[in-house]
């Protein structure tokens, strides 16, 4: 088998508060072969973000990672600041959720695609502006050469992600990591920009990793799913399976919340309570004080139980069909 | 949402902000009016030995406080020198001392003031409990401590107004520095993988170019009433070479006999400084972005 872009295994952050540590992710470990997108999942203060920048390397000196993360096989986690720092923006590159205000107000479009080649690749003033408009063109900007020339307030959300995207897939890194890339564009767009990274991947080859709390997106986009609950995995899938036959509680009631064209006039389905304090957390399943399933025995700490191979769920009680159908 | 953050005007028009800030800067009449004389003096001291009819410092003890005349277009003062000869040459120790002492505190303080803003943490502190300091004490009365420590000369005055100005510019850009720091492309730009300096210059620098250049101008004006006092109080320009403020210095035992002697030296600097500031303000609204004028 070969080596994949990315391998995190047991990646930890914490950071460290007047109250003790916090503990933003516990191991958590995924993988990512080239040209696949990994989704991670999960509402705000799972520990998503943190999970991204950690795997970049941007986390603040109060941040302490501990855990493995391989890129392409090479372990990055450990390496000195500068070599890791050489790594961003040529071998893993990172675009933000808002495409509104992660451009420099002070230069042109053309100008920052072309500075990420010219740091990266060495390039010349003039053979990066010229790869910087066929970087423009790759992101399906129309009037690229024009559109170079142009300052980021004269650009549409749409466009500036887009702008985002070329820059961050210029150098052809190994792994892209999409922290909500379409939350902050309309709708239309959202469905733009999504396509155009399918169609980049497919030709580049990227690995990414999307983190989104929009399961539209994670149906449409990605190969497979990991959902984070509190700062922990409680269920990996591929996505199909995901969507079909999800196991931990906490995927049902996400699904649930969703909204779906199907579902007639009725409510949205919400999950009850709200996530636990991750400065003192509940020992055992973190979700089981919101769970309508919960038991005396989820007290106690969960494994990630395999249901089929492939598919591993955090929860004493999966595979949840059994409960199911002895409920009926 | 996009539409209320770009200007439409702008946008239509595909300008880079330099050139927008340029138009809007040349409508703007005061502004202008005070770069034509803001220009005028500068021509005036560069030109100053082909302006001056008269030697600054010939003495003639025929021409003693001579009132205005065809001959000499602002009289003549206590030494029997022209004094419009003197108002010319002292425009060089004037604008230099306003701009050479601004330009040393601008690159003094803005290093500086990246620096700690953008390091945080103990750098920060430092530097900036080192400006406090200096801020708390009255730009005019540091400037004259630090002349006398230094000695009267130009040269020495100049310093002494740079080191004084230099805390304006280390809070200016420590500012700036830390609103740049929380900004998304700052974050960007270190995902691209620039190392810290290279965030600072490239990135950052550029972002706050327009109020540097705003405060720097207003810094010019201040410097040059600075220049004037000290001079004034003999702690800049040494006689019997021409300077503004010590002109005046001379002019106040004959203020009733000789008003002349006062009042053009007076009336350049109030010209000057006056002209700094329209300046500096039409660069303050030109480069202002949230300032609707087109």
């Amino acid at each position: 088998m070969t080596v994949p872009a990315l391998e995190v295994i047991g990646l930890s952050v914490s950071f460290r508060t007047d109250r003790g540590p916090f503990r933003a992710v516990q191991g958590l470990s995924f993988t990512v072969p080239a040209g696949r997108t990994l989704a991670i999942v999960g509402e705000s203060g799972c520990g998503k973000s943190a999970t991204s920048l950690a795997i970049m390397g941007l986390l603040p000196g109060s941040a302490q990672v501990t855990g493995t993360i391989r890129l392409a096989g090479q372990e990055i986690a450990e390496l000195p600041p500068d070599a890791r720092r050489r790594l961003r923006g040529a071998e893993m590159a990172m675009i933000f959720q808002e495409p509104m205000t992660s451009l420099n107000p002070a230069f042109t479009a053309g100008e920052q695609v072309a500075e990420a080649l010219r740091q990266h690749r060495g390039m010349g003033r003039k053979a990066a502006a010229e790869a910087a408009i066929a970087a423009l063109e790759q992101v399906r900007i129309p009037e690229a050469a024009r559109r170079a020339r142009q300052y980021p307030h004269q650009l549409s959300g749409g466009m500036r992600q887009r702008v985002m995207i070329a820059i961050a897939l210029a150098c052809r890194p190994r792994l892209l990591i999409a922290d909500e890339p379409t939350t902050a564009l309309d709708v239309t767009v959202q469905a733009q920009i999504l396509s155009l990274l399918a169609e980049l991947k497919r030709e580049t080859g990227t690995a990414t990793v999307l983190i989104t709390h929009d399961l539209g997106v994670v149906a449409d986009q990605a190969d497979e799913v990991v959902v984070m609950y509190a700062g922990q995995v409680i269920e990996r899938a591929p996505a199909a399976r995901l969507f079909a036959m999800p196991q931990h509680p906490y995927t049902v009631g996400l699904l649930g919340a969703a909204p779906r064209l199907e579902g007639g006039g009725g409510r949205l389905a919400s999950i009850e309570g709200t996530v636990p304090d991750l400065a003192a957390p509940p020992p055992g399943c973190r979700f089981a004080p919101r769970c309508p399933f919960a038991i005396a025995r989820c007290a106690e700490p969960v494994p990630l139980y395999e249901m089929v191979p492939g598919h591993v769920a955090a929860c004493h009680r999966a595979p949840l069909e059994q409960i199911l159908e002895g409920a009926a | 949402m996009s539409a209320a953050l770009s200007p439409a005007a702008t946008a239509a028009r595909g300008e880079s902000p330099a050139r927008r800030a340029l138009r809007r800067f040349a409508r703007h009449r005061l502004a202008m009016a005070g770069l034509l004389v803001v220009l005028v003096f500068v021509a005036v001291a560069l030109l100053a030995p082909w302006v001056a009819q008269y030697d600054p410092v010939a003495t003639s003890w025929s021409r003693i406080r001579k009132p205005p005349s065809a001959l000499y277009w602002f009289g003549t003062d206590e030494n029997g020198r022209d004094v419009f000869s003197r108002v010319v040459w002292g425009a060089r120790a004037s604008l230099m001392a306003g701009i050479v002492s601004v330009a040393a505190a601008v690159c003094l303080g803005v290093p500086f003031g990246l620096l700690a803003g953008l390091a945080g943490g103990w750098v920060d502190a430092l530097v900036s409990r080192i400006a406090d300091a200096m801020l708390s004490v009255p730009f005019l009365i540091l400037a004259i401590a630090l002349a006398a420590f230094l000695g009267p000369a130009l040269e020495n005055a100049m310093l002494a107004i740079a080191i004084s100005a230099t805390p304006i510019f280390v809070r200016l850009a420590r500012g700036m520095a830390l609103e740049a720091k929380s900004t998304d492309w700052v974050e960007a730009a270190r995902a691209l993988g620039n190392p810290p300096w290279r965030t600072a210059l490239r990135h950052v620098l550029p972002n706050i170019i327009p109020p540097l250049l705003v405060q720097g101008t207003l810094a010019i004006a201040e410097a040059i009433i600075a220049e004037a006092s000290l001079s004034f109080l003999g702690l800049g320009q040494q006689p019997p070479a021409p300077s503004w403020g010590s002109m005046l210095n001379a002019a106040q035992r004959f203020l009733t006999q000789a008003p002349w002697m006062s009042v053009y030296p007076g009336l350049a600097i109030f010209l000057v400084v006056l002209a700094f500031n329209l300046v500096g303000d039409g660069l303050r609204d030109a480069l202002d972005p949230r300032s609707d004028r087109r």
